[in-house]
């Protein structure tokens, strides 16, 4: 093995010469990596921490928040939901299939490390132009990567979403989230609190893949990136499910202390964040770590990211009762080391003491770097490009170009690949409506979830597109029947150390921040992944936002999809013309520019109540809200999804239709009802002071447009439902 | 009258088909360890769905030897129901209380979704609730359903009545159109001889309520249950 410097490593100068002050000494090659793996921003946030310090974290029902392996929030009757999204794009981007299974397997794993059974998988991915043979290649992997992880695993992934842009060409975004559900008193915590406790690691067997990994997935991505496959990890969905099981068991019984999962940099990581906790120290022995490859070095061995490993601290005592349930799954779990109270890091191999750091050098001692924003140019040239010079569309084509788009055409064929229904709680799957929604067996209540960014709005103006992402994804969950409850983040940027990158961050962050107070959705988990680039530039700014509500009743939910002739058609929210970083736009003029439509997170906030309101109280029979493609998409959506008609009646004059049509603005929603619901739709819109607009009725196999009698847009259902739903199958074959 | 649903390493709807006999049919129903060797408690056994050992080497092809197997073959040869569904089915197959073999599906890919089933026969310990020729909502979802089989063992199932379940279109036309996955005359699910061990691709416990989009599944448990209680027969 040829040994790396420390730049190689991904550390500076200056962070050497720190390591060098804290051990008063020259670090040898095991300290070395153990520090630059845990200083990397995968593992140690040192260009985020301080922009993460914005989000509100707390409320009512928040059990807890970031700093655990995920965010906790309570449901209700003694329970609670654990969920938590996570990045993996760099592996993802070399190596497609195993890049985005072990992504899944790592979110999986912080869930369960809590106590949590996991439920239900969401997942969050971007690509460039889906006409590249790259990028099919890519989409193709990594939906089979996905699916076929947790297909093994019996969790449902039941909700995400799939954008394609030349700015993702080089470097795709794999996000994937996972949401358990644990009783309050059984959550599980990472500590290792008694000194002389043995730590346990159990599953697979350590190899040489993914050493690195941390430090990899912090770097931008170039030609020379191909060759770091070996930094990408191998997946066991097998080993994994034996994982689940068993250590659910063992928190049934109450058998452990503390427990943690192997993610990135390995033991290191995990060992270190175990010990911190309770500023404990710990000593291990490498030669008692199981290995599937010979001749593994120290540092190999305590930086290796091999997949389905878990570190176990028992309950004193209890060492015997965990074997059996691990023999019984067919684990084998081996005493690797133990808790000591010195607050040291030890790591020997057999009797010689292989390095030695301070466990909370490691940990709390990571450098943080509080940047400098610049705003860059490109926002105001974007921001105040006039769109009146562009000339009208025919609305009729733009809305079946629309409807090809692979950005809004339907996703059937990336979530036919993934077990959606498996565990029985599915009650509205993906393509039915705005949100996920899953029962929780033996109760009246449910739970809704989510995941949204519109990368592009983010780009244009990323503090209105912070706060746009999360007012989608309440607004979302508010679309069948959900309160808001909390949120995760996956933050994707390009390199912090471009100050134009950096105000990207900070804006989309207080954008984020400022809506997520509004809403009263604190952020619980997330993480941060930078270095998004590569030779031709940066993604799209794009925070990911993944939010989970409850139902009160599950009963009283709603779908996107248009049901019974002769239901009135109603907007709820303003009708407005701002057309700034919209699909059409993108679509019909190849532009993505504009100023982007503002937020009012006031009204954002009321729509919210209200269409929780208008759901609990069964008034509506379908509610889609207005983003991609506008309200013209929106209400095409709902109709191919009842496959039944509409006619608009046109009443808003001269203006342009496109303006309309396909505004991207946020804060409003196509609901259809009985007409005998009008009334009761009426008082509670005056109520909660939001505006609605009576736009026509459902009926017909047929979307009209019209105008003073003349029909401007009239496309059959059965029509756009095959250019909707034909589209990404057509890419792929 | 007792239900037993037998756990292999990597069985994952395991609790879904507990769930569905004890909360929804309301009887009596228990998990059996795949170590175990007797299943004499029981009267009806679920093989469930999942990845038995990962799906290694081949579907089915390491459960089919848990210490558990040779006792639920003893069950079956002896006129015990027993019904395989998804993995289950593919471990009937590997044990050979099936004939035939799964291959991937055609399309190379995992499918998840509902499909349309015709029932061939209602005189069954399993279809005894339905109408002849009743077009069934059942979802499915695996990577390896395109089952096969060669000409003479098909003609003889055809000629014995074994074919219960074929893919078919919503007006139960079941033509190539609406197979999900390239099996052999659009076979969704097979009984054997006797007619007590049926294995079906698409999971009936996935649609047992009408919360879940659909009831069609309920049916071929009640079935059961009716036959265990004489009253099918």
């Amino acid at each position: 093995m040829k040994e790396m410097t420390y730049q190689e490593m991904g550390l500076l100068e200056e962070e050497y010469e720190q390591i060098v002050g804290i051990l008063g000494r020259q670090p040898n090659y095991l300290e070395l990596g153990m520090f630059s793996v845990m200083w990397s921003e995968h593992c140690g946030y040192k260009n985020s921490r301080p922009l993460l310090k914005k989000f509100p974290t707390e409320g009512p029902q928040v059990i807890q928040g970031p700093g655990e392996n995920a965010g906790v929030v309570d449901i209700g009757h003694g329970q609670a939901l654990v969920f938590k999204i996570e990045s993996h794009n760099h592996p993802s981007a070399i190596e497609p299939y195993q890049g985005a299974a072990t992504g899944v397997g790592g979110i999986v794993r912080d869930i369960f490390t809590m106590g949590a059974r996991p439920i239900a998988s969401l997942n969050s991915l971007r690509f460039g132009s889906l006409d590249d043979e790259r990028v099919k290649q890519l989409l193709a992997g990594v939906v089979a990567g996905i699916g076929d992880y947790g297909n093994c695993l019996g969790i449902p992934t039941v909700g995400g979403e799939v954008y394609f842009n030349q700015a993702y060409q080089g470097n795709p975004l794999v996000n994937a989230m996972c949401v358990g559900l644990v009783n309050t008193n059984e959550i599980a915590y990472a500590t290792a609190s008694e000194i002389g406790s043995p730590l346990m690691l159990v599953g697979a067997k350590t190899g040489r893949d993914g050493i690195h990994g941390a430090t990899f997935a912090s770097e931008e991505l170039s030609e020379a990136s191909a060759q770091k496959r070996p930094s990408v990890q191998v997946g066991d969905p097998f080993m994994e499910k034996l994982l689940i099981e068993a250590c659910l068991e063992l928190i049934k019984e109450d058998l452990v202390a503390g427990m943690q999962d192997l993610g990135a940099a390995g033991l290191t990581s995990s060992i270190a964040e175990a010990a911190s906790k309770k500023e404990r120290g710990v000593k291990v022995d490498v030669s008692r770590v199981p290995r599937r490859e010979q001749g593994m070095i120290p540092y190999e061995v305590m930086l290796s990211e091999s997949q389905e490993r878990m570190l176990i601290v028992p309950r004193e005592g209890k060492e015997g009762r965990i074997a059996e349930i691990f023999e019984k799954w067919g684990l084998d779990a081996t005493v690797i080391g133990e808790v000591t109270g010195d607050g040291w890091f030890k790591v020997y191999e057999g009797e010689v003491l292989a390095g030695e750091v301070p466990v909370a050098a490691l940990t709390e001692g990571c450098p943080v770097y509080a940047r400098e924003g610049l705003e860059p140019s490109y926002y105001k040239e974007c921001r105040d490009f006039d769109l009146d010079e562009l000339p009208e569309y025919d609305a009729g084509e733009a809305l079946a170009s629309l409807l090809a788009s692979p950005n809004i055409a339907s996703k059937r064929w990336v979530y036919s690949q993934y077990d959606h229904q498996v565990m029985i709680n599915s009650v509205l799957v993906p393509g039915e409506a705005d949100a996920a929604v899953l029962r929780i067996k033996g109760q009246q209540k449910g739970v809704a979830v989510t995941t949204d960014c519109n990368g592009r709005m983010v780009y244009l103006d990323p503090y209105q597109g912070g706060m746009m992402a999360v007012c989608e994804a309440a607004r979302n969950l508010a679309c069948v029947g959900a309160k808001p409850l909390a949120l995760t983040n996956c933050l994707n940027f390009g390199s912090p150390e471009n100050p134009h990158i950096y105000w990207q961050m900070q804006e989309a962050i207080r954008g984020m921040a400022k809506a997520a107070q509004k809403l009263g959705a604190p952020v619980v988990s997330g993480n941060v992944s930078l270095y998004n680039e590569t030779a031709a530039g940066a993604i799209f700014p794009t925070p990911v936002v993944g939010m989970v509500g409850l139902l009160k009743d599950i009963e009283h939910r709603c779908g996107m999809a248009l049901h019974d002739e002769g239901d009135m058609l109603v907007l709820l929210g303003p009708i407005r013309e701002e057309l700034g970083g919209s699909e059409y736009l993108q679509v019909c003029y190849g532009l993505e520019k504009g100023k982007v439509p503002e937020v009012d997170l006031e009204q954002e906030s009321r729509l919210i109540e209200m269409l929780i309101s208008l759901i609990e109280a069964r008034l509506l029979k379908s509610c889609h809200d207005i983003s991609e493609g506008g309200l013209a998409i929106a209400l095409a959506e709902s109709a191919i999804k009842g496959m039944i008609g509409f006619r608009v009646q046109w009443d808003w004059g001269v203006r342009r239709k496109d303006r309309i049509l396909f505004s991207e603005a946020s804060g409003r929603v196509v609901v259809s009802l009985d007409e005998k619901d009008l009334a009761s739709l009426s008082s509670l819109a005056t109520q909660y002071e939001i505006e609605f607009l009576e736009l026509g009725r459902v009926g017909s196999d047929r979307m009209i447009w019209e105008e003073d009698g003349i029909e401007f847009v009239n496309l059959a259902v059965q029509d756009a439902a095959r250019i909707w739903g034909e589209a990404i199958e057509c890419h792929m074959k | 009258m007792k239900f037993g649903v037998v756990i292999f390493p990597g069985s994952n709807c395991d609790r879904d088909c507990y769930h569905v006999i004890k909360e929804v049919m309301k009887k009596p129903v228990e998990y059996i360890w795949h170590k175990e060797n007797s299943v004499a408690a029981f009267d009806a056994l679920i093989l469930p769905g999942g990845f038995s050992y990962g799906d290694y080497l081949r579907t089915g092809a390491i459960a089919r030897f848990s210490p558990l197997m040779s006792a639920v073959m003893d069950f079956a040869q002896a006129g015990g129901l027993v019904i395989g569904i998804c993995n289950g089915f593919q471990i009937l197959l590997e044990a050979g209380l099936l004939p035939g073999a799964m291959l991937r599906n055609s399309s190379l890919k995992f499918i998840c979704q509902p499909v349309f089933l015709k029932t061939q026969r209602n005189d069954t310990p399993f279809t005894n609730k339905f109408k002849s020729g009743q077009v069934l909502k059942i979802p499915v979802a695996h990577g390896e359903g395109n089952y096969y089989c060669d000409p003479r063992t098909l003609q003889k199932m055809k000629d014995k009545g074994q074919i219960l379940f074929s893919y078919c279109s919503a007006e139960g036309e079941d033509t190539m159109e609406y197979n999900p996955n390239g099996s052999l005359a659009n076979i969704a699910g097979i009984m054997n001889e006797k007619g007590n061990v049926l294995g079906m691709m698409p999971h009936p416990e996935r649609c047992s309520e009408e919360i879940l989009g659909g009831r069609d599944g309920f049916n071929i448990f009640a079935s059961m249950i009716n036959w265990l209680e004489g009253v099918g027969e």
